[in-house]
């Protein structure tokens, strides 16, 4: 019953959750760069705005794609936080972005193509190291039901710090910040950074928005995972590293896309030297 | 829905320099430095006429991009608002009688707030702007309205026949 309560809650409370946490992201960015910013809603005045537009759609397969998109990454957040199968979650998740690319490749437009073509090469750049992180996790806890590892009392960020920092670096490329926000990005609005969104407008663009806040809820729940013995200083590592991540993204410039992938299999790489040490250390090192 | 109005506290605007000098895109672009930071009211920058609310035309329209502002303005989704940035948009200015120049923007499409000035000070535009969105609310409950009357016409004429 309790994998049923998670799933309901997530499905309740992420839009709300990931909304505040990009309105906050929208203040402190604007903190950074000396600006007043806007208020703490604004991401839900935007989303609710946009629901208010006349619906102007190129073709309704794009509406078909995009729904599909929030669809697909609710469930699986909805999986993650029911405490289901980590692998099972990561493939609806990367399915979910299929469905964004085919939605952008909908449209006979070049902005729109040169969006899908970026965000596919972002997919290729963190879809490895998505998967190391489930492995990561399942080598330490012996399982890959979410329920198991949140449950584990090893800590495993000891066991796996390259698969941490691996992680963070392609949490960069998901949450769409510099320098990996070759695809979508919270600033750049006028330039082709922006291509995947150009033919989403009115509605389908709100549910665009309020998949990416259902998408970074999940992906705070995965940073938790590796803090899940200790949940207060889980919770401390999850706000931490958010922080981070909108500071890097205040600091850096936006790197050429082959920068990002270089870098997610770099992160990938790093990933791999801490399992093999680990598996090395479990088969009779240690 | 229709009591919320996000519309005003949201408008994203399109900037499209028409045949400006350019000084009236570079007060444009102050509103958006941390000096006057118009995201405090939640106005974004898009460059997308289809993600638009706004469309701010800077200069007169010449010959050439008669269909193109055109084409911006039937591309953005309703409720939609023009603003027209300085003189030369507003009357085509010091640049009228030039054989190039068709006049002010509202010799294309229809204008809803004039900002003078030459160059329009920043104050002048965030101002512009600010009258512009309660020109846009009215809009969008006229809509808003249009549909319901439509909606209902709808529904009679099918418990007539």
């Amino acid at each position: 019953m309790n994998w049923l309560i998670g799933a309901v809650l997530f499905l309740i409370l992420a839009p709300i959750g990931g909304g505040l946490i990009a309105g906050i992201d929208r203040k402190i960015t604007a903190r950074m760069q000396g600006r007043v910013g806007p208020p703490l809603l604004q991401p839900f005045y935007d989303v609710g705005k946009l629901f208010e537009k006349e619906r102007a759609v190129v073709t309704t397969a794009q509406n078909f794609y995009v729904l599909a998109y929030l669809i697909f990454i609710a469930l699986s957040g909805a999986l993650f936080f029911a405490g289901g199968d980590l692998l099972l979650i990561v493939f609806a998740f990367t399915l979910a972005h299929v469905f964004l690319v085919l939605g952008a490749y909908a449209v006979h437009s070049p902005y729109s193509h040169i969006g899908a073509e970026r965000e596919l090469i972002q997919v290729m750049a963190y879809e490895p190291m998505i998967i190391l992180a489930a492995v990561g996790l399942y080598m330490v806890s012996g399982s890959f039901y979410v329920t198991d590892i949140v449950t584990t009392t090893v800590p495993a960020i000891l066991y796996l710090p390259g698969v941490f920092l691996g992680f963070v670096v392609i949490l960069t490329i998901k949450l769409r910040k510099s320098p990996f926000d070759i695809s979508t990005s919270h600033h750049a609005h006028q330039e082709i950074v922006k291509g995947i969104t150009t033919e989403f407008s009115g509605s389908t663009l709100a549910q665009v928005e309020i998949a990416h806040w259902y998408e970074n809820v999940f992906l705070l729940g995965f940073v938790f995972l590796f803090f899940a013995w200790n949940p207060v200083l889980g919770i401390i590592a999850v706000a931490v590293t958010y922080l981070a991540e909108i500071f890097v993204d205040n600091v850096t410039a936006r790197a050429r896309w082959q920068a990002a992938l270089k870098s997610g299999w770099l992160a990938t790489l790093l990933g791999i030297v801490n399992l093999a040490i680990l598996s090395y250390m479990m088969l009779g090192g240690a | 829905m229709s009591t919320m109005a996000f519309l005003k506290r949201s408008p994203w605007i399109l900037h499209y320099d028409a045949s400006s000098c350019n000084g009236c895109d570079i007060e444009v672009l102050a509103c958006l430095t941390p000096l006057y930071d118009v995201e405090r009211f939640g106005i974004i920058n898009t460059g997308n006429p289809k993600h638009a609310d706004i469309l701010m035309i800077t200069g007169g329209i010449n010959e050439l991009n008669r269909a193109v502002v055109r084409n911006l303005y039937e591309q953005m989704p309703e409720p939609k608002v023009v603003v027209a940035i300085g003189i030369c948009a507003a009357t085509g200015g010091i640049f009228r009688e030039c054989y190039n120049i068709a006049g002010g923007v509202d010799k294309i499409i229809p204008v809803d707030v004039y900002v003078p000035g030459c160059a329009a000070r920043p104050e002048m535009i965030i101002d512009g702007v600010v009258t512009a969105l309660s020109i846009l609310e009215e809009k969008r409950a006229k809509m808003t309205g249009a549909a319901q009357i439509k909606d209902d016409a709808r529904q009679a004429a099918g418990e007539t026949t």
